[in-house]
């Protein structure tokens, strides 16, 4: 077998330095009634490189791929070009075959390179520290919703109508375990995001307000109100991004007051992958730094005095404080975070800018063309590169029809909310650099011709 | 039998003394010293040429950025560089032996990598209907199919995003059951002080309190007293099996049997189901639940810390209160995905979703890709080889090394040592740390908890009779020198991109994230 170097004539020396005469012998301690004598029936025997590419072949072949249709679809993942260079660094066996750096000496590479993933989240976050990453947005949502907690020792949260509802199914989730109450709501089918509501519901027991920014429905609202309120209660405000070019455009969470920023890296350097491995992000300010979940690097000096990077602040973590911890997350996402931070790299201040005008610009062009359309309705006055409209009809089956002919329209928010009649028409449609004119062409037609 | 049998070994010259000679560049030859991106690039470059946006009215809400983002961009050649030159400072599988015990480094196969990118996979949105990916579901539910064969249990949760997610998963499992039967007070979890420290920080994120199962001297579950805990306050245990000091706990199927008639489940933690793949099915053993860690099994890279991905086998009696979403396969070939829109009453006691989407689907192209790969027969060769290899280090070692355990028996994928019989004032810090100058990675230091100065080390099932008997040689010279006080090692390494780092005086002045100098001295 190509992936095991031991041959039979060594694993005879080996069992004989051991002192074994077989190797059922280094099984002894399994109890003779769970030992399995051969290998396990109808599963089927190993297979060459060229068998199994042709195996996995079929079923990528099984599959309508973004790149081959004129696609439109965002809720918490986007389609944005990806540059070769990512690919080809993340590759480099260096990164992508070393472990969690607990030998900072052998392991600069990967802590440098976290440094600067974290320096620059902060940036885009208008904030003061960010992590080494956590799994995705909706779990990140989740750890500082818990974060939240215990720096304000309450636990009601209010969530906005405007939060992906899987990271508020995710919340609602936890929090039937771990004792905190959610206060959720479903959005409305309106032009503004629920801000002044959030601002009225704000009391003494409220440990946190979670908005995300922009929202569900491509929505922005201006959070330094939200901010104010939350802070004269001494709540804190969490924002969540799912999508980060937008900061490209629009002000950073941080720098309009929010304690705590956290979000979906994904759309920066991940790739769609049908929802998964994408890379979580965490910031705060520097005061909370000590409650903050996940891996944090740091810079130091070694026994000569050259500047260096260590994983730090681990008392907060599982592997010292174990039940005491502020999180059992162990693993997280580094190699995704490293596309993310060399897409920043190559974007730079300037390309990340540029990037997020034209997503702006192109979403602008197919607002307006769509609004002009009989049966569609754009429901946003403001939006980056992902709006609402609403339908003359029932957007899932609108949207299956379309995917028959070869167009991927957008989300229906009936994939979202299944059981909300007032959402049923609603159909979210995100569009990034990679649209085309002929996709647009092809939107247009397809809409046309299903609401016809 | 290799051609040459006498090998190759690098002989040294006569040292001109020139060796500490400093250089203008503080490079030395192929080890580079690298910036940081913000001390080389700058907010004007960019590396990427992105067409000029057509003009609009902005709708941006007014929240226009009105400030610098102060993100620095390089051109292309000079990202490529930099991350190249990052990269060199890693040590890594593609380089070497990386015997970190619990962590199971082995080779990360290529193939996997390249399907994984196929646009049939790489390049779907989550969200799409699901008629245009029946092929990506396809994946989970073939990959699911496997792992539950393999396990020898009933039902599985593919959504965990990694190990520690996977415990999560299988304790809200526990958490949901026990609140069905309206146990409500069962609120403790009994868990080895051996155990990884995930579990612990699971159980008590789940809101069970922890509490300790004692061990025997030989290293393994103190079954009587273990029985004599268990009561209508006991949730379950968790155990690692085989667990973190390298050993089968031979008693498992007594232990579960004790816990399920004492009303509490089974949490089996499957860091270490490498040993036994192919060769013992957990679900044999009365486990009620057990995550997988596709990054350590079933060979999908590590990437410095993760992604990982970590299914959930479940039993019949914990598969009800699994998390959405899950796949299913109809009689016609066509595969649904069970979510909130398609669940209604056919699973009514799921625990909710766990993540937003449907779990690491780039690392379940890369597992299935490797279990293809290896089939029924070379899985088992998997286990087989991989405790061969672990037996072979014990016992080329065991003389010169104090070895707790190895009196008992064999030990599964791992072998430990302690730290006793060094030299006063030597610890496995040193060792380690020694071992680096040799071209190795080091063993897992100080964990588990229950051996003085621990030393872990997992070979794993790909590396050679060549390399473990170089990582022998190696690890005996490095002992030998700590047994007789050589005070080179209290400084090693010697020969790494960096010397020891100041690791407490990262922790008392924090330096997290990169500012302008002016910025940081302002702060001081």
């Amino acid at each position: 077998m190509r992936y095991l170097p031991l041959t039979d004539a060594d694993r005879g020396e080996m069992l004989a330095r051991v002192g074994a005469k077989s190797v059922d012998d280094l099984f002894v301690d399994v109890p003779e009634a769970a030992r399995l004598d051969g290998p396990i029936h109808d599963l089927p025997l190993h297979a060459s490189e060229m068998a199994v590419e042709r195996h996995m072949a079929k079923l990528s072949r099984q599959n309508l791929s973004a790149g081959d249709a004129p696609f439109f679809l965002g809720c918490g993942a986007y389609r944005h070009h990806v540059p070769a260079s990512v690919d080809h660094i993340i590759q480099r066996g260096e990164f992508l075959t070393a472990y969690t750096p607990y030998q900072p000496e052998i392991a600069q590479g990967t802590l440098q390179m976290t440094y600067e993933f974290q320096s620059q989240v902060a940036r885009l976050f208008g904030c003061d520290v960010a992590n080494g990453s956590m799994y995705d947005g909706s779990t990140a949502c989740w750890e500082a919703i818990t974060m939240a907690r215990r720096v304000t020792r309450r636990a009601r949260a209010i969530l906005s109508s405007g939060l992906h509802p899987h990271y508020v199914s995710v919340a609602r989730t936890m929090a039937k375990f771990t004792g905190d109450i959610l206060e959720t709501g479903m959005p409305t089918l309106e032009a503004a995001p629920d801000t002044d509501s959030l601002i009225d519901r704000i009391d003494d027991e409220t440990s946190c307000v979670v908005v995300q920014y922009p929202d569900i429905l491509g929505r922005i609202g201006d959070l330094s109100a939200l901010a104010d309120a939350c802070h004269a209660k001494k709540a804190l405000l969490i924002a969540v991004v799912t999508e980060p070019v937008a900061l490209g455009a629009i002000k950073a969470p941080g720098d309009m007051g929010a304690d705590i920023v956290v979000g979906e890296g994904q759309s920066l350097g991940v790739g769609l992958q049908f929802g998964g491995p994408y890379v979580g992000l965490f910031a705060c300010s520097e005061k909370l730094v000590r409650q903050m979940p996940g891996r944090l690097t740091g810079e130091t000096v070694d026994a000569e005095g050259k500047r260096g990077f260590v994983l730090t602040l681990s008392t907060r973590e599982q592997h010292i404080r174990r039940e005491k911890a502020t999180s059992n997350i162990c693993t997280s996402s580094v190699l995704c975070a490293l596309a993310m931070s060399v897409h920043m790299t190559l974007l730079g201040e300037k390309g990340l800018r540029d990037l997020a005008a034209l997503n702006h610009a192109k979403a602008c062009r197919l607002a307006d063309r769509l609004d002009a359309l009989p049966g569609v309705e754009v429901i946003n006055d403001s939006f980056f590169n992902e709006f609402t409209v609403k339908l003359s009809k029932e957007a899932r089956p609108v949207v299956r029809a379309m995917a028959e002919k070869g167009v991927l329209a957008g989300v229906s928010l009936g994939r979202l909310w299944p059981d909300a009649e007032a959402l049923a028409n609603g159909l979210v449609i995100a569009v990034t650099e990679t649209v085309t004119d002929e996709d647009v062409e092809a939107l247009v037609s397809g809409l046309e011709e299903a609401l016809a | 039998m290799s051609i040459n049998q006498g090998g190759w070994r690098p002989t040294m010259g006569e040292s001109d003394g020139n060796g500490d000679m400093p250089t203008y560049t503080g490079n030395r030859a192929l080890m580079l010293e690298e910036p940081l991106i913000f001390e080389r690039g700058s907010v004007n470059v960019t590396g990427v040429d992105i067409e000029e946006a057509p003009k609009v009215r902005s709708r941006l809400g007014g929240l226009d950025r009105n400030r610098d983002i102060g993100l620095p961009g390089l051109s292309e050649p000079e990202t490529v560089r930099h991350y190249t030159r990052l990269s060199r400072q890693n040590y890594a599988i593609d380089l070497g032996l990386f015997p970190l015990g619990s962590c199971t480094m082995k080779h990360n196969p290529r193939l996997n990598e390249r399907v994984a990118r196929m646009p049939g996979f790489a390049d779907v949105h989550p969200l799409q209907p699901v008629d245009t990916v029946q092929g990506a579901l396809g994946v989970i539910n073939e990959l699911a199919v496997w792992l539950i064969k393999l396990t020898g249990m009933y039902g599985i949760a593919m959504s965990p995003k990694a190990g520690a997610h996977g415990e999560l998963c299988g304790v809200l499992c526990i958490k949901a059951a026990l609140e069905k039967r309206g146990e409500t007070d069962r609120k403790v979890l009994l868990v080895p002080e051996s155990a990884h420290g995930t579990n612990p920080a699971t159980a008590a994120f789940a809101g069970f309190r922890v509490e300790n199962i004692p061990a025997t001297p030989e290293g393994r579950v103190d079954l009587a007293a273990l029985r004599g805990r268990l009561g209508p306050d006991v949730a379950g245990v968790m155990i690692t099996n085989p667990n973190t000091c390298g050993l089968f706990e031979r008693d498992m199927k007594a232990i579960s049997d004790a816990v399920h008639d004492a009303g509490g489940y089974v949490y089996c933690d499957g860091a270490n189901f490498n040993a036994i793949v192919g060769r013992v099915r957990p679900g044999d053993l009365g486990i009620d639940a057990m995550h997988i860690n596709l990054h350590k099994t079933f060979s999908t890279p590590h990437g410095g810390g993760g992604p990982g991905s970590g299914p959930v086998v479940l039993s019949e009696a914990l598969a009800p209160y699994g998390p959405l979403p899950f796949t299913e396969r109809h009689a016609d070939g066509y595969i649904t995905l069970v979510e909130e829109e398609t669940v209604g009453d056919r699973h009514p006691d799921s625990f909710g979703r766990m993540t937003a989407f449907h779990g690491q689907m780039g690392m379940f192209t890369r597992a299935l890709t490797y279990i293809l790969s290896h089939g029924a027969d070379g899985l088992r060769q998997v286990a087989e080889d991989s405790v061969l290899n672990a037996n072979y280090i014990l016992r080329s070692l065991e003389d010169v090394l104090d070895a707790p355990f190895a009196e008992t028996g064999p030990c599964m994928h791992e072998a430990i040592f302690s730290d006793a019989g060094l030299a006063e004032g030597f610890s496995t810090i040193d060792i380690a740390k020694a071992l680096i100058d040799e071209g190795f990675h080091p063993m897992t230091m100080y964990f588990p908890l229950v051996v003085h100065g621990a030393m872990l080390i997992e070979p794993t099932e790909t590396e050679s009779k060549g390399t473990l008997d170089q990582f022998i040689g190696a690890l005996r010279s490095v002992a030998q020198r700590a047994k007789a006080g050589d005070q080179a090692l209290k400084s090693a390494p010697h020969f790494a991109p960096r010397r020891r780092l100041d690791e407490t005086l990262a922790a008392r002045k924090p330096v997290l994230a990169w500012k302008e100098p002016s910025q940081a001295e302002a702060a001081e």
